[in-house]
């Protein structure tokens, strides 16, 4: 795994330098990425509004296991087709990157603040509070990421909530171990020193100081973390220890499909992972992306 | 240098206790096992009866330190849904494992190391950024969407692989490639970098300088130093592979350790999955340990490449 | 770079000497057609026994890299792949260029090892490179660059990683070699002292050019150049209390180039001219060349 350094970078302070920068940073962007996410996101938002159907009942009139519109026995008004309760599969997709998109985000800002905090306590203070800290993420590490989430979320109990609350607990680790390591060089630099010289309190050298300047690692690294916990979310939802159905989430619609692979109903299989496979290919290509602008040390790699 | 291996085994043995313990409270905070043991409308008395039998009337603390000294013993308690010992089901399950996790980590090698070192050599054309487009997959599906993928492309249309079981290879074939293509990403991108890295080096220039052939500069010389890191992740992915198969074997009705615990944790059997996660933690606990003190050992030469 | 010329014959040796980042290893490299990526010979010609390596494919030049010139790198801590025995290390160059195979090749690798001063070659040859010490390896670099039996040898500031006493032996070495196999010898450097120890001709690079070269004596005795000066003026002398003179200023980065001269930001002795237009080779009377308006006739009366 590579490690992840950052130094903080001096912006200019000029409006003129601040719109050239955001002149060269639009310009470097990921269209793909940001068109497919912002799609996803527009989807998730008004889920209500662009969604023929409702996702978790029947829809009157439909049968079960409709193909799409395009293949014999699909219809103009269930264009993906309908599932094994003549659940329309379209609105289900719709309403699914929802779940995906708040469980992904939330999921990561549970194990970016844990891990966060805990690397900046573990560098910052060091001593046996740094030894004890470490001790955990290596116990932690000790699990696969996924085994440890499937044993938490089947001990706990299935839930949105729940698997948010998990899968934060879970992988907060790898922010523990950078930022830690970061905040151990940053605690040698001289404005840190000057502010301690300076008489300035341990939460105020922290704040003022350390925070902002593991921020742009917190970042890049969340960046990396959200499709994998998009992956744990479809995951644990597909064992049925995740998302309860009947809610829309891609990894339940996923294990819906599962009886009837065998039967040939591939688009109740195909669309949802495509769905899973896009969100995170977006946030990857965009955390690529963030990684360069807010990591010049990693450009050449 | 004694110092750093006693001083690692430590850690280790802490590490193992730490994440022993955890597991044994979260199993303990959640439910009362006695519910599920005992027959539905049983007695007050049953049920303590039924405790005892189990050990469960003792406090955890000391149900901790019974369940860890039979765990050093190889004993991880008995199943409440088998009522036999967990060790027996775990062992008569851990050779499927072993095999897929083997046939995964070929898999792995075989399309994740060729295609780091054409990406290396022939750094950014056209070879490199195919190269990349595959890391980005990798990362990107999710590895059980696959192996449904190559259920309905190979089982139901072409009818060429059995959907599930284990049997002959043929039964392998599917369930290792789902599992193993994440880790095939993985290692394209660790042999691309280390091939880099090596082919920079003074002792690559003083290769070439001598003239010799570009086969053996890059076959040779180069591949067999970058080949180092790529074989120490190898064995780590490995030993994760074998643990961390859980949806894919369920898939793929594959009877390994991975479906054992999908199974125990439906069955609530809580020493059941107590004891597959636990041992899961002690191999990787376990194979970090091996690779720290070996890379210590032999670190002389892994000096010299750095 | 722009305007390497040298020339030097069997059995001599030059010195390339210049501070570092002036191009001296680029100028090495770019003799056998191995350059940094994004370097590209644009135009002149090396010219080798008589044959241009500048118009030889990547395969012809293959057959002339360790076979008939050799090259020693600059960190030979670093030169020897940590995976290899010495004696496969050794043994390359004659395998693949002399096809030297079994016996041979064992005796040929142990009569290498010998040369350059290996105890129990026999023995040694089965060790990897971190069984040895530096001295050692650096000998051993040595000997791969002879195994293909070159008629050039280009050593890259080989003894900069070496204790004082070791260099010293290795300069000998170094020497002792030349004598027997009547090698020539480029010997690239920032150290001057070396220079007078070991070459016949000097050729000074600055800022991507030979700014002045010519037999060892003229330039020691007379330096033209005021760079070549000021280096010499640079080197402490044993008994002398006048002040060291330390060159003002930065090297230039190769990649902008001053114009005119690109010596002239530096110079004590510029000229407006210098700053213009690009000095030309003039020749001394010693057999020395130099790149200077300040030899150039014409140059001192007109602008005074």
């Amino acid at each position: 795994m590579s490690t992840i350094a950052t130094r903080p970078v001096v912006a200019p302070r000029t409006a003129s330098g601040r719109l050239a920068r955001f002149v060269k940073a639009a310009r470097e962007a990921p269209l793909v990425a940001i068109v497919l996410l912002g799609g996803l996101v527009f989807m998730a938002i008004f889920a209500e509004l662009i969604a023929p159907y409702d996702p978790t009942v029947p829809v009157p009139g439909a049968t079960m296991f409709d193909p799409p519109f395009w293949m014999e026995g699909g219809r103009t008004t269930m264009i993906l087709g309908s599932d094994f309760q003549g659940r329309d599969v379209l609105s289900r997709l719709i309403y699914g990157a929802r779940v995906s998109l708040i469980v992904g985000l939330m999921g990561t800002l549970v194990a970016g603040g844990i891990g966060t905090a805990l690397g900046i306590l573990a560098g910052y203070v060091g001593g046996w509070v740094d030894q004890i800290i470490m001790r955990i993420t290596d116990a932690w590490l000790a699990l696969p990421a996924i085994v440890f989430a499937i044993f938490l979320a089947a001990m706990i109990g299935p839930s949105m909530w729940n698997i948010i609350i998990i899968l934060g607990a879970v992988y907060w680790t790898r922010y523990a171990r950078v930022i830690r390591g970061e905040v151990l060089s940053l605690r040698e630099r001289d404005f840190v020193k000057l502010a301690e010289i300076a008489g300035a309190s341990r939460f105020r050298v922290i704040k003022r100081h350390i925070l902002p300047n593991v921020m742009n690692t917190a970042t890049v690294l969340a960046s990396l973390t959200v499709g994998v916990v998009i992956i744990a979310e479809a995951s644990l939802s597909f064992l049925g220890v995740g998302v309860p159905p009947p809610q829309p989430a891609w990894g339940l619609m996923l294990a819906e499909a599962r009886p009837t692979l065998m039967a040939g109903q591939w688009w109740l299989t195909v669309f949802p992972g495509v769905c899973i496979l896009l969100i995170v290919l977006a946030t990857q290509l965009f955390g690529d992306w963030l990684r360069v602008r807010l990591d010049p040390q990693q450009r050449n790699l | 240098m004694t110092q750093f291996i006693v001083r690692r085994i430590l850690y280790s043995i802490v590490t193992l206790f730490i994440l022993s313990g955890t597991i044994f409270l979260v199993v303990r905070m959640t439910g009362d096992p006695v519910l599920l043991l005992a027959e539905a409308g049983a007695s007050t008395e049953d049920l303590d009866r039924v405790r005892q039998q189990w050990g469960l009337d003792r406090s955890w603390p000391v149900q901790y330190l019974a369940f860890m000294e039979n765990a050093v013993r190889g004993e991880l308690g008995k199943s409440f849904n088998y009522r036999m010992p967990v060790s027996e089901l775990y062992f008569e399950r851990l050779p499927n494992s072993l095999i897929l996790g083997l046939a995964a980590t070929a898999i792995s090698l075989l399309v994740g190391v060729p295609a780091g070192i054409v990406s290396a050599v022939k750094v950014n054309s056209w070879w490199d950024n195919a190269a990349k487009g595959i890391g980005l997959l990798g990362l990107s599906i999710p590895g059980f969407w696959l192996g449904l993928v190559l259920i309905l492309v190979f089982s139901v249309w072409l009818r060429w692989l059995p959907t599930s079981g284990a049997g002959d290879w043929r039964h392998v074939v599917m369930p290792a490639v789902a599992l193993g293509w994440y880790f095939a990403a993985s290692m394209l991108r660790l042999t691309r970098s280390s091939m880099l890295e090596v082919l920079g080096s003074e002792y690559i220039k003083l290769a070439k300088l001598k003239g010799l052939p570009e086969v053996v500069v890059i076959g040779m010389h180069a591949f067999k130093n970058a080949l180092i890191p790529v074989l120490t992740l190898a064995g780590v992915n490995m030993v994760v592979m074998i643990n961390a198969a859980v949806i894919v074997e369920v898939i793929f009705a594959w009877p390994g350790i991975g479906r054992l615990l999908y199974e125990g944790i439906f069955q609530r059997d809580f020493p059941l999955v107590q004891g597959v996660v636990i041992m899961a933690g002690f191999m990787i606990v376990g194979i970090n340990l091996v690779v720290d003190v070996v890379y210590a050992l032999i670190d002389p030469r892994i000096r010299l490449t750095r | 770079m722009d305007g390497v010329s040298f020339s030097l014959n069997a059995g001599e040796t030059l010195g390339l000497v210049g501070e570092s980042g002036s191009g001296k290893t680029t100028t090495c490299l770019s003799i056998v057609g191995l350059l940094p990526r994004g370097a590209r010979i644009v135009g002149g010609s090396v010219v080798f026994e008589g044959e241009d390596l500048t118009r030889k494919s990547q395969r012809e030049l293959r057959r002339i890299r360790g076979r008939r010139i050799a090259v020693i790198l600059q960190d030979p801590m670093a030169s020897l792949n940590p995976l290899f025995t010495i004696f496969r290390q050794v043994a390359e160059p004659a395998f693949f260029h002399q096809q030297m195979r079994g016996k041979t090749l064992r005796q040929r690798v142990k009569s290498l090892l010998a040369a350059v001063r290996i105890p129990s070659p026999e023995w040694r040859m089965r060790d990897y490179p971190h069984q040895m010490s530096g001295g050692m390896r650096q000998r051993i670099v040595g000997a791969i660059a002879l195994a293909g039996g070159p008629s050039l040898v280009i050593a890259d500031e080989p003894t900069t990683n070496l204790d004082v006493t070791i260099q010293a032996q290795y300069l000998d070495l170094l020497k002792d070699i030349q004598r027997e196999t009547g090698v020539a010898l480029i010997f690239v450097t920032h150290n001057l002292g070396i220079v007078a120890k070991m070459c016949d001709r000097v050729a000074v690079m600055y800022g991507g050019t030979i700014v002045e070269q010519g037999p060892v004596r003229a330039i020691f005795d007379d330096p033209k150049h005021p760079y070549t000066q000021a280096l010499l003026g640079s080197i402490p002398k044993l008994g002398s209390r006048d002040p060291l003179y330390a060159i003002p200023g930065q090297p230039p980065n190769l990649a902008s180039l001053p114009t005119g001269c690109a010596f002239h930001p530096r110079c004590p002795q510029a000229m407006e001219r210098c700053a213009i237009d690009e000095p030309t080779n003039v020749h001394a009377g010693d057999g020395s060349v130099a790149r200077c308006w300040l030899l150039a006739p014409a140059a001192a009366p007109s602008h005074g």
